[in-house]
């Protein structure tokens, strides 16, 4: 990793699938510890961007740097400093909380040294407390509410302490209750210094955890700015005609 | 050792998820036998005595080629069921360690299938296979067609056709396999010693190597968008 270097890097990146343009040249630049809230409608290309991040998908064009490394070259080194809340858990609903935790962890090889089992519990102890799943860590995941499963999602994409956090839609399907934890979990991710990118359709939500926001619609950066140059009614308009005019 | 622990830590998961349903194992063990049951009084209307051996080489892997698939066919969709293939892919680890990891439980699983499936052969047909030469093929023939069918059905998976897609391409593929399968069972049943079946074991062998091998250059491609 290269020091100094911004957390993320997109120059001109494009994503085609097949005759469909998903991105159509986005840059982006994210410092160590910006909390990015990513706005846009259905179909921008905001899971798509997400994808490319989490090295999950390869761009058409352009390049993604992460800490000053090529996302193509070094994905599976960069791969320990990303965590990722998806539309879907990634999860498995035959194996229990605690189970699925100790399978992530032995994939992340928490950490590498003679006393792994013991600070793997501890280390799995820890973030369920932080989910309030304690309780139910024998249980199998299938038996879980679509807010108890979220709750897991998200201790399974901290688990390894990722220094780069990808929040794609996460309120999705949430109850109130569940959607609450989340903010209260986004709010204690603002004050650290992890690098986050949220996608969310919510302004309000989005907004009050930011410190950076931005557009995209129809596969390009439409606008980016600071939280605090915006209130949301400013954001509502901004918002409206960029994505009224792209 | 990183790559094989976590190699390990897939088939971990796996065996404690089929430990815990059994739906994969079950699958496979009653269509195993039911394929026996089935060439079993199907051969009976034209063949007998010691005509019987001529045909078990061939009912036996049919048996275990058709569990096989039911089984190959659940490796990757239970992965993509709730993303998980996508957290596998997020781990920090070459994507080739998932292929080894999903071809090793597919093996664990089929062998497993094959041990009490074998007892129901001997039963039916009235053939010992209980022979450790026989052991030794079903062994190097279930890793072949375990080789080449967790490749397919990662491919296969991230299709909407995948029940029928899978074994579509997998025959015709997995055949050179099965022909060597067939006939080394054959010369073993027919009390030929391994010398004399040297050129059947050596393809096998060969395929055991070239299909994994093919498998681990290609599987990031096939995983990925």
């Amino acid at each position: 990793m290269t020091a100094g270097a911004p957390t993320v890097e997109a120059i001109k990146l494009t994503k085609a699938f097949g005759h469909h343009a998903a991105l159509r040249g986005v840059d982006l630049v994210l410092e160590e510890g910006q909390f990015l809230a990513l706005f846009g409608p259905n179909g921008a290309g905001k899971t798509t961007l997400m994808r490319i991040v989490a090295t999950l998908t390869r761009p058409t064009g352009g390049s993604v740097r992460l800490w000053g490394q090529e996302v193509g070259r070094a994905a599976t080194s960069l791969r320990s400093n990303i965590g990722l809340i998806s539309h879907d858990p990634l999860l498995y609903g035959d194996l229990t909380a605690e189970e699925n935790l100790r399978f992530f962890a032995r994939m992340y090889a928490l950490p590498a040294n003679g006393t792994r089992s013991a600070l793997d519990r501890a280390r799995i102890d820890a973030v369920l407390d932080q989910v309030g799943l304690t309780a139910r860590r024998r249980d199998p995941v299938r038996t879980f509410s679509r807010g108890m499963v979220q709750r897991l999602s998200i201790a399974r994409a901290i688990l390894h302490d990722p220094r780069l956090l990808l929040l794609d839609e996460p309120y999705t399907g949430l109850d109130l209750q569940a959607a609450d934890m989340l903010r209260g979990f986004l709010q204690d991710l603002a004050t650290t210094d992890r690098t986050v990118i949220l996608t969310t359709h919510s302004l309000e939500q989005g907004l009050e955890v930011c410190d950076r926001a931005a557009i995209l619609a129809r596969g390009r950066i439409a606008w980016m700015g600071a939280r605090d140059d915006v209130d949301l009614e400013t954001m509502k308009e901004i918002y409206r005609d960029v994505t009224r005019a792209a | 050792m990183t790559y094989l622990r976590k190699v390990g830590a897939i088939v971990w998961k796996d065996v404690v998820a089929e430990l815990r349903t059994k739906e994969m194992f079950s699958a496979m063990f009653v269509f195993a036998v039911l394929v026996i049951v089935i060439f079993t009084f199907a051969f009976q209307l034209r063949v007998s005595g010691e005509r019987v051996r001529e045909v078990t080489p061939g009912a036996l892997w049919v048996a275990f080629v058709f569990a096989g698939i039911l089984g190959l066919n659940r490796a990757f969709v239970l992965e993509k069921d709730r993303g998980c293939l996508e957290g596998l892919l997020l781990a920090p680890v070459d994507h080739t360690a998932i292929y080894f990891g999903k071809l090793a439980s597919t093996m664990i699983f089929m062998l497993v299938v094959e041990a009490v499936t074998l007892p129901v052969f001997t039963a039916f047909l009235g053939v010992s296979l209980f022979d450790p030469a026989l052991l030794l093929v079903i062994v190097l023939g279930t890793f072949g067609f375990a080789g080449v069918g967790t490749i397919l059905s990662a491919m296969t998976a991230q299709t909407r056709a995948r029940e029928v897609l899978l074994p579509i391409l997998l025959l015709p593929v997995v055949a050179p396999v099965l022909i060597a399968a067939v006939r080394a069972t054959a010369g073993i049943l027919d009390g030929l010693p391994l010398s004399d079946l040297a050129v059947w074991l050596r393809l096998l062998v060969a395929f055991d190597v070239i299909y994994p091998a093919v498998a681990f250059m290609v599987f990031d491609y096939v995983v990925k968008e």
